[in-house]
């Protein structure tokens, strides 16, 4: 947060503020203290920074999931593709988030695409990997046996082992969402909106910055329990109790 | 509602792997006539599995061809030609997030079939296999050891090939549930009657389950390919000699039956009967004592000298008749039953219990010099015994 108060200007008293009508509440907020009554009061405000941070973070999953996925199935047909693939993703996973997306302004512009296109590279390390060796530890058996029964290779892929591989894709999902819902907090350097942007606007004021954080981590635990709730209805079979 | 066998010929058959010095197979001939169980057997790293595995192509042939009814299987894409192949592992792979229906259906479904085909194919397997339907939608995860190696059996039943690999099917199952599942799967080819190559590297198992066995030794090179009996009577060379084994006579008695060899004439009486007309067929008899039966010609025990004193025979037995042996015992199993009751004899019943004749160590001696030719594989004994 060193360079977002670099940035931030000097707070400003936001519009309103001093219309409320209890005092307790008055010095509260002139004190940038934690105040219960003005949360409620001003709740609305978060609505637009939340849905905005919802967006960024599903368009960024749901493209990241595609790529890595994509490239975890190309991985997997041109074994020798892996290591370079693991190399330049963990290169990607690397780069700080603030000096990503300040690097990415010049050529993509301020706005969401530029917010995007860097959370979209930090899904990748950890999608691919998790892809890769869900792949990798389906028992050969399984495989073997698919193939000898006459399923194509891409039968064998699509039916066989991606089904079995699904546990360690979605670990990587769950993974992937909840770091992003995190990086998408300092979107805002990308000039995109969300709740980062709500932080900044007031980083002293305790309120604001617990509310808008606090929606934050609400963001990442729907999203946890949404891919969990995911595994679940996919995977009956890993319900099922052992003999 | 079988689809005819294939028949298959290996005909110069080479494997060599990539980097490797040796072939892993070697000039490999053999042929396997539609219907018959042709089992490869020899050490591990023989090339068993590499020999089976060129039949689907899920290794390529290096050099030379493999048949199947005449035509090779280099012919046709190598998922259309697996479809026609039923394919069983040792590791049995069923797919464990489908359930045991769905893994059923694999090749009916790749082979387009409608759904209710699908589903009344299902039913018939598991009927076959001895599962009930209740298992349908179980998950792979939910079953025993013995009953994924059935489903693996059957799912490779499922599209009806005309031949089957299966690649040592029963080495990961415990001894007993092992032989359980030999037999279940004996009958089920009495009445299959698949083309079949097994592989295995029990010798025990090889005799058991095979028509035919071929012999196989490091490198992949063919020592014997003859049936079991011909295999234990004549091992070709010393290798094979000592791959069947010291007792290789004594698993000979496996392949047949009380039924099979010539019975020892024993002399029969019944209580009140004429002591002379017992004296009389005693000189026919093989046997010194005569055996005392009930009514109905049943067993009773050996008759001692006093019971044969007097003018008519008296109840009077020196020692029960036992062990009684069944015309459809198993030799070997006929032979332990005598020899764990310190017996040279024992007589031998039908299903009626009716005395037949009587057993004798000796008579199991004389049975070893059959000719081969006359020696029935289990496959076949097994068959017979579905037909009486
Ligand atoms: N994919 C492979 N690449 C190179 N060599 C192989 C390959 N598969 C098998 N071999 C070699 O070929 C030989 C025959 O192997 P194969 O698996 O056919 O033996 P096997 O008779 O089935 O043995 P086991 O009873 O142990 O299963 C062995 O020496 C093995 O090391
Ligand atoms: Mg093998």
């Amino acid at each position: 947060m060193i360079v977002a108060s670099l940035f931030a200007q000097a707070p400003q008293v936001p519009e309103g503020f001093f219309t409320q009508r209890d005092p307790d509440d008055l010095s509260c907020v002139a004190e940038n203290g934690f105040c219960p009554g003005w949360i409620v009061e001003n709740f609305e405000r978060y609505v637009d920074p939340f849905f905005e941070h919802v967006y960024l973070v599903a368009v960024s999953v749901a493209i990241g999931f595609a790529i890595a996925f994509c490239l975890g199935l190309l991985a997997h047909r041109q074994r020798w593709l892996t290591g370079p693939l693991i190399g330049a993703t963990a290169a990607l996973y690397t780069i700080p988030s603030i000096a990503l997306f300040l690097l990415l302004l010049p050529i993509t512009g301020r706005g969401n695409t530029t917010a995007i296109i860097a959370l979209v590279a930090y899904t990748q390390l950890i999608i691919f990997r998790n892809m890769v060796n869900g792949l990798r530890n389906v028992p050969a058996d399984a495989v073997d046996a698919a193939a000898g029964m006459g399923l194509t290779p891409t039968q064998t892929l699509l039916r066989v082992e991606v089904p079995m591989a699904l546990p360690e894709i979605l670990a990587g999902l769950r993974i992937a969402a909840s770091t992003t819902v995190g990086l998408a907090t300092l979107a805002f350097f990308a000039g995109a909106g969300g709740l980062g942007a709500q932080i900044d606007a007031q980083i002293n004021f305790k309120s604001n910055v617990v509310v808008a954080g606090g929606l934050a981590v609400v963001l990442a635990a729907a999203l946890d329990l949404l891919v969990l709730g995911m595994q679940r209805a996919l995977m009956p079979w890993r319900r099922a109790a052992p003999a | 509602m079988s689809t005819d066998a294939a028949s298959l010929e290996f005909r110069d058959v080479v494997k060599r792997y990539p980097g490797a010095d040796e072939n892993a197979v070697d000039e490999l001939s053999l042929e396997l006539p539609a219907g018959e169980i042709c089992v490869l057997v020899g050490p591990s790293g023989c090339g068993k599995t590499t020999a089976m595995r060129m039949v689907n192509r899920m290794i390529d042939i290096t050099t030379g061809d493999i048949l199947l009814d005449g035509r090779s299987v280099t012919e046709r894409k190598a998922a259309d030609l697996r479809r026609d192949i039923g394919y069983v592992i040792q590791q049995i792979g069923l797919f464990p997030h489908r359930t045991i229906a769905d893994n059923i259906a694999t090749v009916p479904r790749l082979l387009g079939w409608d759904k209710q085909r699908v589903s009344e194919r299902i039913d018939e397997l598991l009927d076959l296999i001895g599962l009930g339907s209740e298992m349908r939608d179980r998950y792979p995860a939910q079953l025993s050891g013995g009953q994924r190696q059935r489903v693996g059996v059957a799912r490779a039943l499922a599209a009806d090939p005309p031949l089957m690999l299966m690649d040592e099917p029963f080495g990961a199952i415990d001894p007993i549930n092992r032989e359980r599942l030999q037999n279940e799967f004996l009958r089920l080819q009495a009445e299959l009657r698949k083309t079949i190559v097994f592989v295995t590297h029990d010798i025990d198992e090889a005799i058991k389950m095979g028509d035919r066995i071929a012999v196989l030794r490091k490198g992949g090179r063919l020592a014997q390919y003859a049936s079991p009996a011909e295999l234990l009577m004549f091992p070709a060379d010393p290798f094979v000699e000592d791959f069947v084994g010291a007792d290789r006579a004594l698993k000979r008695l496996a392949l047949q039956r009380v039924r099979d060899i010539e019975l020892w004439n024993g002399a029969l009486c019944r209580v009140g009967e004429e002591t002379s007309a017992v004296r009389a067929r005693l000189a026919e008899a093989d046997l010194e004592f005569p055996l005392l039966v009930d009514g109905q010609g049943r067993p009773k025990g050996w008759l001692s000298e006093r019971g044969l004193s007097g003018e008519r025979v008296r109840e009077d037995i020196r020692s029960r008749a036992e062990p009684v042996l069944d015309l459809d015992d198993i030799l070997r199993d006929a032979l332990s039953d005598l020899l764990s009751t310190e017996t040279m004899y024992g007589p031998v019943v039908d299903a009626e219990g009716t005395v037949r004749g009587v057993l004798s160590l000796r008579a199991i001696a004389n049975a070893l010099n059959i000719a081969p030719e006359e020696v029935p594989s289990s496959a076949e004994l097994a068959s017979g015994a579905l037909t009486q």
